[in-house]
Parts: structure tokens; sequence; C-alpha cells
């Protein structure tokens, strides 16, 4: 009852492009599972539960896609000693989306320590996920020891420099960014000249009403710079992406949910696949944070992606693998 | 008599004792300069323990990785003076300072994390 008067509440607002009060309201309750959908300029939620009653058409995109993140195979401490367990039950999170995603994007740390055998069991474990196509992203994590050689052989082909790429699809056009490379001490994520130069090029001939999904491991905006979350050059890069009117930026790195509009732009972070971590300020550093084991899966989690052509804004869902 | 025996005694006594002082003094300087050749740095909870470590030149520095998530030792300088491969939970790193100098280092996992070895 309450839900409906929420909705109702929602639905008498009056939007001319994105609200962004409106919008933070809806997108706080993704993590407890509703949905945000742009229709005609105006935000509306539901809860995951009425999702039977909404019309298909009105509710589901063309374009659908899933995001995971952090899987860190071959971590075995107590905060997860069963990551590959995990990572199924995301897998399984995933084939059971009433709606079958097109593909997947990975947004790194794939790996927890750059080894072959952690790489292969991932590879393993997502084939038996509905979407065959996945599109990866390096975290730290995974261009360990040497410097991202086998990170590239396995996922980066036809990527530029460090592994940067850009693909579309159904006239979303994705961007593949690399943030994880040659960090400097006392730095965060960092983008570097060759990469901003390529992406100014990138962009630069598409017209301002394509949408943009830009995916990358570290957040591209200022999360909790005290433990590294956040991108020393990420100002430059969404200076390109300025006058498109719909980007989405999904990252991860900091194995917990956030959000954030800026104007045009929706900042989204997963969580991870494997284990959580605090949230900033409120532990002594960013490691594994150990929860109940009977609560570690209601802090993973996948993210459910739609997009409907001829709208502007992706509607971005958080489930967790409870 | 029995005063000058305890004179005696006393006197033999600060004589031993001083002998003994003196070797154990000398045992004791000994000790502490092979404690100083080898040096241990902690890390834990995302942190290089100490921060800034004094040492003397010929002194073996080992960093020992004690948090639950991997980390690497790094120094700054270009071309590195030393790079450490990824430590993972109870896996060590050393090093031996040959050059005096002030060698900072990072995590290049986690660059916020840095340290300072000073050779003196």
């Amino acid at each position: 009852m309450s839900e409906k008067k929420k909705d109702e509440l929602l639905n008498d607002h009056n939007h001319d492009g994105v609200d962004r009060r409106g919008f933070l309201k809806c997108m706080a309750w993704a993590g407890t599972g509703a949905f945000c959908v742009m229709k005609g300029g105006v935000l509306n939620s539901y809860s995951l539960s009425r999702l039977s009653e909404i019309s298909t058409p009105d509710m589901m995109g063309e374009l659908s896609f899933v995001q995971i993140s952090d899987s860190h195979m071959g971590f075995n401490k107590p905060a997860n000693p069963d990551v590959a367990g995990t990572l199924k039950a995301a897998v399984d999170k995933i084939n059971a989306l009433s709606r079958a995603p097109e593909f997947m994007l990975h947004t790194g740390d794939i790996s927890h320590l750059s080894k072959p055998e952690e790489f292969d069991t991932v590879d393993q474990i997502l084939k038996s996920a509905t979407p065959k196509d996945v599109f990866y992203v390096p975290g730290e994590h995974d261009v360990l020891n040497d410097d991202g050689k086998q990170f590239m052989e396995r996922y980066g082909k036809g990527g530029k420099g460090a592994g940067w790429y850009s693909f579309e699809k159904k006239g979303v056009h994705f961007i593949g960014l690399v943030n994880v490379m040659n960090l400097k001490a006392g730095g965060l994520g960092t983008l570097g000249h060759d990469q901003l130069e390529w992406l100014e090029d990138d962009v630069k001939h598409l017209k301002h009403s394509t949408p943009i999904v830009v995916f990358a491991h570290i957040p591209l905006w200022s999360v909790y710079p005290q433990w590294g979350w956040g991108t020393d050059d990420s100002a430059q890069a969404l200076a390109y992406l300025k006058k498109f009117g719909s980007v989405t930026v999904l990252n991860g790195h900091i194995h917990q949910t956030m959000q954030k509009v800026e104007g045009s732009v929706t900042f989204h972070t997963a969580a991870s696949t494997a284990f959580p971590q605090p949230a900033p300020g409120k532990a002594d550093s960013p490691g594994p944070m150990k929860v109940p084991a009977e609560q570690l899966k209601s802090v993973l989690g996948i993210t459910d992606v739609n997009y409907k052509q001829g709208k502007q804004a992706l509607a971005v869902v958080d489930s967790s693998l409870a | 008599m029995r005063r000058s025996v305890s004179i005696a005694g006393l006197a033999a006594a600060l004589v031993l004792g001083t002998v003994g002082f003196g070797t154990g003094q000398t045992s004791r300087v000994a000790n502490a300069q092979e404690k100083m050749s080898m040096m241990e740095v902690k890390i834990d909870n995302f942190t290089f323990g100490p921060a800034t470590l004094t040492v003397s030149v010929g002194t073996t520095v080992t960093w020992i990785n004690k948090d639950d998530i991997p980390h690497t030792v790094v120094s700054t300088d270009d071309p590195k003076t030393f790079k450490s491969k990824v430590l993972d939970t109870d896996e060590k790193f050393s090093f031996t300072f040959s050059k005096a100098g002030t060698y900072p280092y990072f995590c290049s996992i986690h660059p916020k994390m840095t340290g300072k070895v000073i050779v003196q």
C-alpha cells in the first residue's frame, strides 16, 4: 500500500528531463529491488514484486544487458571462502531475469592474483550464463606481475593501448576504459593522455542524442579519495562527454552499490560477486568486510540495465544474490 | 677485618662487575648491530608499518604482508631500485640497501599506500 503511494507521488511530479531529487530517491530504492524507468520524461518506480502486473512493452527496453564486477577468483579468506560459488549464484540470478540480457559487462578484478587458473575458472563459470558475449575491462588485480599482458591476450584483443575500446549496440555507444595501469604513488585511478586523446576522437562525430555507456573499474567520480576511490583525470574524460544527453557510467572496485546523478550523467557502481567492502570512512581501511555467513549473499549482487530506443535514460537495477 | 673483607669483596665485585659489564656491553652492541642489519616492515590494514624506516647501509629490510588482501612493494624511482612481485597474505619480500639515500615506495595495487626507507 505504501509502495503504491510512493509511485503516485513520483508520477505527480512535473519532470522535464531528469529530476535529480526524484531520480536519486528512486535509485535509493534500487538496492531493495526496485525499477526506475524513464517514460516520456517522467520517472516511474515499480517494485520488482509488481513486475508481472506491468505490461512488457512498457517496462522492458529494447536493449538489455547485465553488469557484474569484482569476482576476485582466487580469494579465499574468511570474508568469502567460496567466491566461485557466489559467482555461480550470480550466473543463476542472471539466467533467472525475466528478459534475457543480450550481453554482459565485467567491470574488472576478474581474478584476485592475475593467475591463469583464476581467469580460466571465471571463463568456465560464465559459460553457463545465458548471455554469451562478455565485455571486460581490467581491475588492478588483473594486471599484476606482467603489466597486463595476460589480460590483453585474454580479453583485450582489438583494444587500443592498455585495452580500451568502444562498440555499438542498438544505437547505444559503449566505451570500455582502463584506469588501473601506471598508477602513481599516492594517486588514484588514472586514464592517461593516450587514452583521453583516443576518447575525444572516438566520440567526436557521434550525435548528441546517442546514449553513451562508459564502463571502467575504478569509479570515474570522487567517491572517497582517501581510499583511492576515484580517478585523477576523469574530469577530462567527462568533459568530452558533456555534449551528450544521456551518459551512464558503470564502475566497480568499491564492492558496494552507489549512485550519483550530475546533469545528464548517471554514475553507478556495482556490488561485487565475491565480498563486500565498508562504506566510505566506516572502517580503518577498504579491505574485505566480514558479514555473518547467512548475510553474505545479500551484500553481493548483479546489475541489470535496460534501454528502450527513443528514450534517453537507461534503467539501472541492482539486485542482490539473496 | 670484616670491613676490609667486605670492602675487598665490594671492590672485587665492582671489578668483576665492570669486566662483566664490559663484556656484556660489547656483546649487546654486537647483537644490536646484527639486529640492525635485518629490519622488518609489517603490511596490514592497507598500511606500511613503520611508514618511515631509518636503517644503516647494508641492512636487509623484509616486508611481510599481514593483511587479508595482496599488496606490492615498489620504489617510486625510475629505473626502480626495488619492485616486489605481488605478495599475498604471509608472503615476504626482502631488499638489501647497499647505498645511502632516501627510498620512497608504494603499493602499486593500492597507490595511496606509501612508505619510505632512509638509508644512512
